[in-house]
Protein backbone atom coordinates (compact mmCIF):
# COMPACT_ATOMS: atom_id res chain seq x y z
CA UNK A 1 0.00 0.00 0.00
CA UNK A 2 1.33 3.42 -0.92
CA UNK A 3 1.36 5.85 1.99
CA UNK A 4 -0.85 8.64 0.65
CA UNK A 5 -0.43 10.77 3.76
CA UNK A 6 3.32 10.69 3.25
CA UNK A 7 2.89 11.72 -0.39
CA UNK A 8 0.63 14.59 0.65
CA UNK A 9 3.10 15.76 3.26
CA UNK A 10 6.02 15.64 0.83
CA UNK A 11 4.23 17.38 -2.05
CA UNK A 12 4.81 20.99 -0.97
CA UNK A 13 8.43 20.34 -0.04
CA UNK A 14 9.23 18.85 -3.43
CA UNK A 15 7.43 21.64 -5.32
CA UNK A 16 9.44 24.09 -3.25
CA UNK A 17 12.75 22.41 -4.04
CA UNK A 18 12.03 22.46 -7.77
CA UNK A 19 10.95 26.06 -7.49
CA UNK A 20 14.19 27.06 -5.85
CA UNK A 21 16.16 25.16 -8.46
CA UNK A 22 14.65 27.51 -11.02
CA UNK A 23 11.45 25.83 -12.19
CA UNK A 24 8.47 28.13 -12.55
CA UNK A 25 5.66 27.56 -10.14
CA UNK A 26 3.38 26.05 -12.78
CA UNK A 27 6.06 23.78 -14.20
CA UNK A 28 7.14 22.62 -10.74
CA UNK A 29 3.60 21.82 -9.73
CA UNK A 30 2.95 19.87 -12.95
CA UNK A 31 6.21 17.92 -12.64
CA UNK A 32 5.46 16.96 -9.04
CA UNK A 33 1.97 15.81 -9.96
CA UNK A 34 3.53 13.59 -12.64
CA UNK A 35 6.02 12.25 -10.11
CA UNK A 36 3.21 11.49 -7.64
CA UNK A 37 1.39 9.48 -10.28
CA UNK A 38 4.54 7.49 -10.87
CA UNK A 39 5.07 7.03 -7.14
CA UNK A 40 1.62 5.51 -6.75
CA UNK A 41 2.45 3.14 -9.62
CA UNK A 42 5.97 2.12 -8.61
CA UNK A 43 6.13 2.30 -4.83
CA UNK A 44 3.73 -0.58 -4.28
CA UNK A 45 6.38 -3.03 -5.51
CA UNK A 46 9.52 -1.10 -4.74
CA UNK A 47 9.12 1.42 -1.93
CA UNK A 48 12.13 3.76 -1.87
CA UNK A 49 14.33 4.12 1.19
CA UNK A 50 14.27 7.90 0.81
CA UNK A 51 10.81 8.89 -0.45
CA UNK A 52 11.58 12.59 -0.57
CA UNK A 53 14.82 12.08 -2.50
CA UNK A 54 13.00 9.76 -4.87
CA UNK A 55 10.27 12.30 -5.51
CA UNK A 56 12.73 15.15 -6.04
CA UNK A 57 14.75 13.08 -8.52
CA UNK A 58 11.74 11.91 -10.50
CA UNK A 59 10.00 15.29 -10.45
CA UNK A 60 13.17 17.03 -11.57
CA UNK A 61 13.52 14.52 -14.40
CA UNK A 62 9.89 15.12 -15.39
CA UNK A 63 10.54 18.84 -15.31
CA UNK A 64 13.62 18.52 -17.53
CA UNK A 65 11.67 16.29 -19.92
CA UNK A 66 8.96 18.92 -20.17
CA UNK A 67 11.50 21.66 -20.72
CA UNK A 68 13.38 19.66 -23.36
CA UNK A 69 10.15 19.05 -25.19
CA UNK A 70 9.90 22.78 -25.62
CA UNK A 71 11.55 24.63 -28.50
CA UNK A 72 15.33 24.59 -28.69
CA UNK A 73 15.59 28.33 -28.21
CA UNK A 74 13.58 28.20 -25.04
CA UNK A 75 15.56 25.16 -23.98
CA UNK A 76 18.82 27.02 -24.10
CA UNK A 77 17.37 29.81 -22.00
CA UNK A 78 15.92 27.49 -19.44
CA UNK A 79 19.05 25.35 -19.16
CA UNK A 80 20.87 28.39 -17.90
CA UNK A 81 18.06 28.86 -15.44
CA UNK A 82 18.40 25.29 -14.25
CA UNK A 83 21.78 25.96 -12.72
CA UNK A 84 21.44 26.18 -8.97
CA UNK A 85 21.65 29.69 -7.59
CA UNK A 86 25.24 30.58 -6.80
CA UNK A 87 26.32 31.49 -3.29
CA UNK A 88 25.71 29.86 0.07
CA UNK A 89 22.60 27.74 0.43
CA UNK A 90 19.93 29.67 2.23
CA UNK A 91 18.06 28.07 5.04
CA UNK A 92 14.56 28.59 3.72
CA UNK A 93 11.58 26.41 4.43
CA UNK A 94 10.14 25.76 1.00
CA UNK A 95 6.84 24.50 2.32
CA UNK A 96 6.33 27.76 4.15
CA UNK A 97 6.96 29.70 0.95
CA UNK A 98 4.37 27.55 -0.77
CA UNK A 99 1.77 28.37 1.88
CA UNK A 100 2.32 32.06 1.21
CA UNK A 101 2.24 31.62 -2.56
CA UNK A 102 -1.04 29.69 -2.46
CA UNK A 103 -2.68 32.32 -0.27
CA UNK A 104 -1.35 35.23 -2.29
CA UNK A 105 -3.55 38.34 -2.01
CA UNK A 106 -3.96 38.49 -5.79
CA UNK A 107 -6.08 35.30 -5.61
CA UNK A 108 -9.77 35.21 -4.77
CA UNK A 109 -10.51 33.30 -1.56
CA UNK A 110 -11.98 30.37 -3.51
CA UNK A 111 -8.91 30.12 -5.75
CA UNK A 112 -6.56 30.38 -2.80
CA UNK A 113 -8.42 27.58 -1.05
CA UNK A 114 -8.31 25.31 -4.10
CA UNK A 115 -4.65 25.99 -4.74
CA UNK A 116 -3.68 25.42 -1.11
CA UNK A 117 -5.50 22.08 -0.99
CA UNK A 118 -3.83 21.00 -4.20
CA UNK A 119 -0.27 22.23 -3.76
CA UNK A 120 0.25 22.31 0.01
CA UNK A 121 -2.31 19.64 0.87
CA UNK A 122 -1.48 17.34 -2.02
CA UNK A 123 -5.14 16.52 -2.69
CA UNK A 124 -6.22 15.54 -6.18
CA UNK A 125 -8.36 17.87 -8.24
CA UNK A 126 -11.15 15.31 -8.07
CA UNK A 127 -11.08 15.22 -4.28
CA UNK A 128 -11.22 19.00 -4.07
CA UNK A 129 -14.05 19.15 -6.63
CA UNK A 130 -16.02 16.60 -4.62
CA UNK A 131 -15.50 18.47 -1.40
CA UNK A 132 -16.84 21.67 -2.95
CA UNK A 133 -19.57 19.96 -4.97
CA UNK A 134 -18.51 21.26 -8.37
CA UNK A 135 -17.53 19.33 -11.50
CA UNK A 136 -13.90 18.24 -11.76
CA UNK A 137 -13.45 20.25 -14.98
CA UNK A 138 -14.59 23.41 -13.20
CA UNK A 139 -12.21 22.83 -10.31
CA UNK A 140 -9.36 22.05 -12.70
CA UNK A 141 -9.92 25.42 -14.36
CA UNK A 142 -10.14 27.18 -11.01
CA UNK A 143 -6.78 25.71 -10.04
CA UNK A 144 -5.03 26.39 -13.33
CA UNK A 145 -6.30 29.98 -13.37
CA UNK A 146 -5.01 30.38 -9.84
CA UNK A 147 -1.64 28.99 -10.89
CA UNK A 148 -1.47 31.44 -13.79
CA UNK A 149 -2.31 34.29 -11.46
CA UNK A 150 0.64 33.58 -9.20
CA UNK A 151 3.04 32.31 -11.88
CA UNK A 152 4.90 35.63 -11.93
CA UNK A 153 5.14 35.90 -8.20
CA UNK A 154 8.70 35.36 -7.12
CA UNK A 155 9.02 32.22 -5.11
CA UNK A 156 11.15 33.74 -2.39
CA UNK A 157 8.85 36.66 -1.71
CA UNK A 158 7.75 36.69 1.89
CA UNK A 159 4.02 36.32 2.30
CA UNK A 160 1.47 37.56 4.74
CA UNK A 161 0.65 34.99 7.37
CA UNK A 162 -2.76 36.60 7.88
CA UNK A 163 -3.94 35.65 4.40
CA UNK A 164 -2.69 32.10 4.91
CA UNK A 165 -4.68 31.83 8.13
CA UNK A 166 -7.85 33.11 6.47
CA UNK A 167 -7.50 30.47 3.75
CA UNK A 168 -7.01 27.68 6.28
CA UNK A 169 -9.95 28.97 8.31
CA UNK A 170 -12.14 28.88 5.18
CA UNK A 171 -11.12 25.28 4.55
CA UNK A 172 -11.87 24.33 8.15
CA UNK A 173 -15.30 25.94 8.08
CA UNK A 174 -16.41 24.29 4.88
CA UNK A 175 -18.22 21.38 6.48
CA UNK A 176 -17.91 17.72 5.76
CA UNK A 177 -18.89 16.76 2.23
CA UNK A 178 -16.87 14.59 -0.16
CA UNK A 179 -14.43 11.81 0.64
CA UNK A 180 -11.88 14.14 2.19
CA UNK A 181 -12.57 15.54 5.63
CA UNK A 182 -11.72 19.20 5.03
CA UNK A 183 -11.83 20.07 8.71
CA UNK A 184 -9.24 17.39 9.49
CA UNK A 185 -7.22 18.48 6.47
CA UNK A 186 -7.26 22.10 7.65
CA UNK A 187 -6.02 20.98 11.07
CA UNK A 188 -3.23 18.95 9.47
CA UNK A 189 -2.11 21.91 7.36
CA UNK A 190 -2.35 24.35 10.28
CA UNK A 191 -0.31 21.98 12.46
CA UNK A 192 2.42 21.93 9.82
CA UNK A 193 2.29 25.71 9.50
CA UNK A 194 2.49 26.08 13.28
CA UNK A 195 5.57 23.83 13.33
CA UNK A 196 7.24 26.11 10.78
CA UNK A 197 6.37 29.54 12.08
CA UNK A 198 6.72 31.42 15.28
CA UNK A 199 3.37 33.19 15.28
CA UNK A 200 0.84 33.45 18.11
CA UNK A 201 -2.03 33.72 15.66
CA UNK A 202 -1.09 30.48 13.88
CA UNK A 203 -1.19 28.84 17.30
CA UNK A 204 -4.47 30.65 18.00
CA UNK A 205 -6.06 29.29 14.84
CA UNK A 206 -4.77 25.78 15.53
CA UNK A 207 -6.20 25.93 19.05
CA UNK A 208 -9.52 27.20 17.71
CA UNK A 209 -9.73 24.37 15.20
CA UNK A 210 -8.80 21.71 17.75
CA UNK A 211 -11.35 22.96 20.26
CA UNK A 212 -14.14 23.02 17.69
CA UNK A 213 -13.15 19.71 16.18
CA UNK A 214 -13.26 18.18 19.65
CA UNK A 215 -16.98 18.98 19.90
CA UNK A 216 -17.83 17.78 16.42
CA UNK A 217 -19.18 14.31 17.37
CA UNK A 218 -21.77 15.97 19.63
CA UNK A 219 -22.81 18.73 17.24
CA UNK A 220 -25.09 16.73 14.95
CA UNK A 221 -27.70 14.03 15.34
CA UNK A 222 -27.35 10.86 13.25
CA UNK A 223 -29.91 12.34 10.82
CA UNK A 224 -27.75 15.46 10.33
CA UNK A 225 -29.84 17.67 12.61
CA UNK A 226 -28.06 20.34 14.66
CA UNK A 227 -27.62 19.98 18.40
CA UNK A 228 -27.25 23.38 20.09
CA UNK A 229 -24.28 23.82 22.40
CA UNK A 230 -26.40 23.76 25.55
CA UNK A 231 -27.97 20.42 24.62
CA UNK A 232 -24.83 18.63 23.48
CA UNK A 233 -23.78 15.41 25.22
CA UNK A 234 -20.51 16.65 26.67
CA UNK A 235 -19.33 13.10 27.30
CA UNK A 236 -18.89 12.87 23.55
CA UNK A 237 -16.46 15.76 23.36
CA UNK A 238 -12.91 14.65 22.60
CA UNK A 239 -11.05 15.51 25.80
CA UNK A 240 -7.66 14.75 24.26
CA UNK A 241 -8.19 17.36 21.52
CA UNK A 242 -9.55 19.85 24.06
CA UNK A 243 -6.48 19.42 26.25
CA UNK A 244 -4.21 19.91 23.27
CA UNK A 245 -6.15 22.98 22.13
CA UNK A 246 -5.97 24.53 25.59
CA UNK A 247 -2.22 23.88 25.80
CA UNK A 248 -1.58 25.43 22.40
CA UNK A 249 -3.74 28.42 23.30
CA UNK A 250 -2.13 29.01 26.69
CA UNK A 251 1.34 29.00 25.16
CA UNK A 252 0.17 31.55 22.61
CA UNK A 253 -1.61 33.81 25.12
CA UNK A 254 1.45 33.78 27.37
CA UNK A 255 3.30 35.76 24.71
CA UNK A 256 0.89 38.63 25.17
CA UNK A 257 0.26 39.44 21.53
CA UNK A 258 -3.44 38.93 21.24
CA UNK A 259 -5.11 38.39 17.87
CA UNK A 260 -8.61 37.52 16.73
CA UNK A 261 -8.00 33.76 16.44
CA UNK A 262 -6.57 33.60 19.96
CA UNK A 263 -9.60 35.49 21.27
CA UNK A 264 -11.98 33.15 19.46
CA UNK A 265 -10.06 30.14 20.73
CA UNK A 266 -10.28 31.52 24.28
CA UNK A 267 -14.08 31.65 23.95
CA UNK A 268 -14.13 28.10 22.56
CA UNK A 269 -11.89 26.98 25.43
CA UNK A 270 -14.27 28.44 28.02
CA UNK A 271 -17.15 26.50 26.46
CA UNK A 272 -15.06 23.34 26.35
CA UNK A 273 -14.08 23.83 29.97
CA UNK A 274 -17.65 23.71 31.31
CA UNK A 275 -18.77 20.25 32.41
CA UNK A 276 -22.41 21.33 32.06
CA UNK A 277 -23.96 24.18 30.09
CA UNK A 278 -24.91 25.84 33.40
CA UNK A 279 -21.28 25.93 34.51
CA UNK A 280 -20.28 28.02 31.49
CA UNK A 281 -18.33 31.11 32.56
CA UNK A 282 -20.35 33.62 30.56
CA UNK A 283 -18.85 36.62 32.33
CA UNK A 284 -15.38 35.71 31.07
CA UNK A 285 -16.81 34.90 27.65
CA UNK A 286 -18.28 38.41 27.42
CA UNK A 287 -14.84 39.82 28.27
CA UNK A 288 -13.28 37.84 25.44
CA UNK A 289 -15.99 39.02 23.06
CA UNK A 290 -15.13 42.59 24.10
CA UNK A 291 -11.53 41.86 23.08
CA UNK A 292 -12.70 40.31 19.83
CA UNK A 293 -14.89 43.31 18.99
CA UNK A 294 -11.98 45.60 19.80
CA UNK A 295 -9.66 43.60 17.52
CA UNK A 296 -11.98 43.05 14.56
CA UNK A 297 -14.92 45.44 14.90
CA UNK A 298 -16.84 42.59 13.27
CA UNK A 299 -20.67 42.79 13.35
CA UNK A 300 -20.78 39.00 13.73
CA UNK A 301 -18.61 39.25 16.84
CA UNK A 302 -21.01 41.91 18.20
CA UNK A 303 -23.97 39.64 17.52
CA UNK A 304 -22.34 36.72 19.33
CA UNK A 305 -21.42 39.08 22.14
CA UNK A 306 -25.12 39.96 22.54
CA UNK A 307 -25.85 36.25 23.11
CA UNK A 308 -23.12 36.02 25.72
CA UNK A 309 -24.33 39.21 27.41
CA UNK A 310 -27.83 37.72 27.49
CA UNK A 311 -26.44 34.70 29.37
CA UNK A 312 -24.21 36.69 31.71
CA UNK A 313 -26.49 39.62 32.58
CA UNK A 314 -29.95 38.42 31.59
CA UNK A 315 -31.96 38.53 28.37
CA UNK A 316 -33.05 42.14 28.82
CA UNK A 317 -29.45 43.36 28.74
CA UNK A 318 -28.79 41.02 25.82
CA UNK A 319 -31.68 42.56 23.89
CA UNK A 320 -30.33 46.03 24.64
CA UNK A 321 -26.95 44.99 23.17
CA UNK A 322 -28.78 43.61 20.16
CA UNK A 323 -30.68 46.85 19.61
CA UNK A 324 -27.55 48.58 18.30
CA UNK A 325 -27.02 46.01 15.56
CA UNK A 326 -28.26 45.89 11.98
CA UNK A 327 -31.25 43.50 11.77
CA UNK A 328 -30.03 42.44 8.31
CA UNK A 329 -27.06 40.61 9.87
CA UNK A 330 -27.11 36.87 9.26
CA UNK A 331 -28.65 35.04 12.25
CA UNK A 332 -29.84 38.32 13.83
CA UNK A 333 -33.45 37.08 13.95
CA UNK A 334 -32.38 33.77 15.50
CA UNK A 335 -30.49 35.56 18.28
CA UNK A 336 -33.41 37.94 18.85
CA UNK A 337 -35.83 34.99 19.00
CA UNK A 338 -33.70 33.22 21.61
CA UNK A 339 -33.38 36.31 23.81
CA UNK A 340 -37.11 37.13 23.56
CA UNK A 341 -38.01 33.60 24.59
CA UNK A 342 -35.74 33.79 27.61
CA UNK A 343 -37.26 37.17 28.38
CA UNK A 344 -40.69 35.51 28.61
CA UNK A 345 -42.17 36.63 25.30
CA UNK A 346 -42.94 33.41 23.38
CA UNK A 347 -45.21 35.17 20.86
CA UNK A 348 -42.44 37.44 19.58
CA UNK A 349 -39.92 34.60 19.86
CA UNK A 350 -42.06 32.24 17.73
CA UNK A 351 -42.48 34.89 15.05
CA UNK A 352 -38.74 35.61 15.00
CA UNK A 353 -37.78 31.92 14.90
CA UNK A 354 -40.01 31.49 11.83
CA UNK A 355 -38.45 34.58 10.24
CA UNK A 356 -34.96 33.27 11.02
CA UNK A 357 -35.84 29.90 9.46
CA UNK A 358 -36.86 31.56 6.21
CA UNK A 359 -33.47 33.23 5.85
CA UNK A 360 -31.35 30.35 7.19
CA UNK A 361 -28.30 29.70 4.99
CA UNK A 362 -28.45 25.91 5.20
CA UNK A 363 -30.90 23.08 5.70
CA UNK A 364 -29.92 21.84 9.19
CA UNK A 365 -30.16 25.38 10.54
CA UNK A 366 -33.48 25.98 8.84
CA UNK A 367 -34.91 22.76 10.24
CA UNK A 368 -33.64 23.57 13.71
CA UNK A 369 -35.17 27.06 13.68
CA UNK A 370 -38.46 25.76 12.25
CA UNK A 371 -38.63 23.25 15.12
CA UNK A 372 -38.04 26.05 17.63
CA UNK A 373 -40.91 28.06 16.13
CA UNK A 374 -43.13 24.97 16.04
CA UNK A 375 -42.31 24.13 19.67
CA UNK A 376 -43.31 27.62 20.86
CA UNK A 377 -46.44 27.73 18.72
CA UNK A 378 -47.56 24.35 20.10
CA UNK A 379 -47.01 25.63 23.66
CA UNK A 380 -48.97 28.79 22.88
CA UNK A 381 -51.89 26.75 21.52
CA UNK A 382 -52.02 24.41 24.52
CA UNK A 383 -52.07 27.24 27.10
CA UNK A 384 -53.73 30.25 25.55
CA UNK B 1 -18.17 30.65 -2.81
CA UNK B 2 -21.88 30.15 -2.94
CA UNK B 3 -24.03 28.33 -5.42
CA UNK B 4 -26.93 29.96 -7.23
CA UNK B 5 -29.58 28.60 -9.54
CA UNK B 6 -30.34 30.69 -12.60
CA UNK B 7 -33.87 29.76 -13.61
CA UNK B 8 -35.19 30.35 -17.06
CA UNK B 9 -38.98 30.34 -17.33
CA UNK B 10 -41.15 29.54 -20.30
CA UNK B 11 -44.01 31.53 -18.84
CA UNK B 12 -44.77 32.98 -15.47
CA UNK B 13 -42.19 35.71 -15.57
CA UNK B 14 -43.00 39.14 -16.99
CA UNK B 15 -42.61 39.25 -20.76
CA UNK B 16 -39.15 39.78 -22.19
CA UNK B 17 -38.41 43.14 -23.83
CA UNK B 18 -37.67 41.46 -27.14
CA UNK B 19 -40.64 39.09 -26.81
CA UNK B 20 -40.89 37.16 -30.08
CA UNK B 21 -41.54 33.40 -29.85
CA UNK B 22 -38.52 31.37 -30.92
CA UNK B 23 -40.40 29.75 -33.81
CA UNK B 24 -40.73 33.20 -35.38
CA UNK B 25 -36.95 33.74 -35.41
CA UNK B 26 -34.73 32.97 -38.38
CA UNK B 27 -32.76 29.70 -38.14
CA UNK B 28 -29.57 31.75 -37.85
CA UNK B 29 -31.04 33.67 -34.95
CA UNK B 30 -31.89 30.40 -33.22
CA UNK B 31 -28.35 29.15 -33.81
CA UNK B 32 -26.88 32.38 -32.50
CA UNK B 33 -29.01 32.08 -29.37
CA UNK B 34 -27.97 28.48 -28.74
CA UNK B 35 -24.34 29.33 -29.41
CA UNK B 36 -24.52 32.20 -26.92
CA UNK B 37 -25.76 29.88 -24.18
CA UNK B 38 -23.07 27.31 -24.94
CA UNK B 39 -20.33 29.93 -25.01
CA UNK B 40 -21.61 31.36 -21.75
CA UNK B 41 -21.42 27.93 -20.07
CA UNK B 42 -17.98 27.24 -21.54
CA UNK B 43 -16.69 30.58 -20.31
CA UNK B 44 -17.97 29.92 -16.80
CA UNK B 45 -16.25 26.55 -16.81
CA UNK B 46 -13.06 28.43 -17.65
CA UNK B 47 -13.51 30.82 -14.76
CA UNK B 48 -14.24 27.94 -12.41
CA UNK B 49 -17.82 29.06 -11.83
CA UNK B 50 -19.85 26.49 -13.75
CA UNK B 51 -21.63 23.72 -11.87
CA UNK B 52 -24.46 22.41 -14.00
CA UNK B 53 -26.96 23.32 -16.67
CA UNK B 54 -29.90 21.46 -18.18
CA UNK B 55 -32.81 22.25 -20.45
CA UNK B 56 -36.31 21.10 -19.58
CA UNK B 57 -39.22 20.08 -21.76
CA UNK B 58 -42.31 22.28 -21.48
CA UNK B 59 -44.34 19.14 -20.69
CA UNK B 60 -44.89 18.86 -16.97
CA UNK B 61 -47.50 17.13 -14.87
CA UNK B 62 -48.57 17.77 -11.30
CA UNK B 63 -48.98 14.68 -9.13
CA UNK B 64 -50.00 14.19 -5.54
CA UNK B 65 -51.08 11.42 -3.22
CA UNK B 66 -54.88 11.25 -3.19
CA UNK B 67 -55.56 7.99 -1.39
CA UNK B 68 -55.08 4.38 -2.45
CA UNK B 69 -55.73 3.39 -6.06
CA UNK B 70 -56.57 6.78 -7.44
CA UNK B 71 -54.68 8.55 -10.20
CA UNK B 72 -53.79 11.85 -8.56
CA UNK B 73 -52.63 13.64 -11.66
CA UNK B 74 -53.44 17.02 -13.08
CA UNK B 75 -52.17 19.34 -15.71
CA UNK B 76 -52.68 22.34 -13.42
CA UNK B 77 -52.63 25.26 -13.51
CA UNK B 78 -52.91 26.41 -9.93
CA UNK B 79 -52.61 30.09 -10.65
CA UNK B 80 -53.42 32.41 -13.49
CA UNK B 81 -50.19 31.59 -15.22
CA UNK B 82 -48.51 28.25 -15.47
CA UNK B 83 -45.00 28.61 -14.14
CA UNK B 84 -43.02 26.45 -16.52
CA UNK B 85 -39.33 26.17 -16.10
CA UNK B 86 -37.43 25.99 -19.38
CA UNK B 87 -34.06 25.16 -17.96
CA UNK B 88 -31.48 26.03 -15.40
CA UNK B 89 -27.87 26.74 -14.82
CA UNK B 90 -26.09 26.29 -11.51
CA UNK B 91 -23.15 28.56 -10.84
CA UNK B 92 -20.69 28.74 -7.96
CA UNK B 93 -19.54 32.32 -7.49
CA UNK B 94 -17.73 34.51 -4.96
CA UNK B 95 -20.56 36.96 -4.33
CA UNK B 96 -24.25 37.59 -4.81
CA UNK B 97 -23.35 40.54 -7.03
CA UNK B 98 -21.43 38.23 -9.33
CA UNK B 99 -24.50 35.96 -9.57
CA UNK B 100 -26.61 38.98 -10.58
CA UNK B 101 -24.01 40.05 -13.11
CA UNK B 102 -23.97 36.62 -14.74
CA UNK B 103 -27.77 36.35 -14.78
CA UNK B 104 -27.90 39.74 -16.50
CA UNK B 105 -25.45 38.50 -19.07
CA UNK B 106 -27.44 35.31 -19.67
CA UNK B 107 -30.58 37.38 -20.13
CA UNK B 108 -28.81 39.25 -22.93
CA UNK B 109 -28.77 36.12 -25.13
CA UNK B 110 -29.61 37.20 -28.67
CA UNK B 111 -33.15 36.65 -29.93
CA UNK B 112 -35.20 37.92 -32.85
CA UNK B 113 -33.31 40.37 -35.02
CA UNK B 114 -30.11 39.38 -33.23
CA UNK B 115 -31.07 41.71 -30.40
CA UNK B 116 -30.88 40.65 -26.76
CA UNK B 117 -34.04 39.00 -25.42
CA UNK B 118 -33.91 40.87 -22.09
CA UNK B 119 -35.91 38.07 -20.49
CA UNK B 120 -36.36 37.84 -16.72
CA UNK B 121 -34.26 35.17 -15.03
CA UNK B 122 -34.77 34.04 -11.48
CA UNK B 123 -31.68 33.88 -9.24
CA UNK B 124 -32.03 31.54 -6.26
CA UNK B 125 -29.34 30.77 -3.69
CA UNK B 126 -28.68 27.15 -2.73
CA UNK B 127 -28.79 26.19 0.90
CA UNK B 128 -25.21 25.28 1.81
CA UNK B 129 -23.57 23.07 4.38
CA UNK B 130 -23.52 24.33 7.96
CA UNK B 131 -20.22 25.97 8.85
CA UNK B 132 -18.11 24.36 11.55
CA UNK B 133 -17.92 27.50 13.65
CA UNK B 134 -21.10 29.40 14.40
CA UNK B 135 -21.17 30.04 18.09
Amino acid sequence: MVDEDLLRTLTPTVIGILGRRGASWTAAEDAVQDALVEAVRVWRDAPPRDPKGWLVTVAWRKYLDAVRADTSRRRREVLVDEEPEPGPAEVVDDTLQLYFLCAHPSLTPASAVALTLRAVGGLTTRQIAQAYLVPEATMAQRISRAKRTVSDVRFDQPGNVGTVLRVLYLVFNEGYSGDVDLAAEAIRLTRELAARTDSEEVAGLLALMLLHHARRPARTRPDGGLVPLAEQDRARWDTRLIAEGVDVLQAALARDRLGEFQAQAAIAALHADARTAEETDWVQIVEWYDELVRLTDSPVARLNRAVAVGEADGPRVGLAALADLDPALPRHAAVAAYLHERNGDPVTAARLYAEAARSAPNLPERDHLTRQAARLNAELRSCP
Amino acid sequence: MAKYLLLKHYRGAPAAVNDVPMDQWTPDEVSAHVQYMQDFAARLEDTGEFVDGQALSPEGTFVRYDGEGRPPVTDGPFAETKDLIAGWMVIDVETYDRALELAGELSAAPGAGGKPIHEWLEVRPFLGAPPTITE
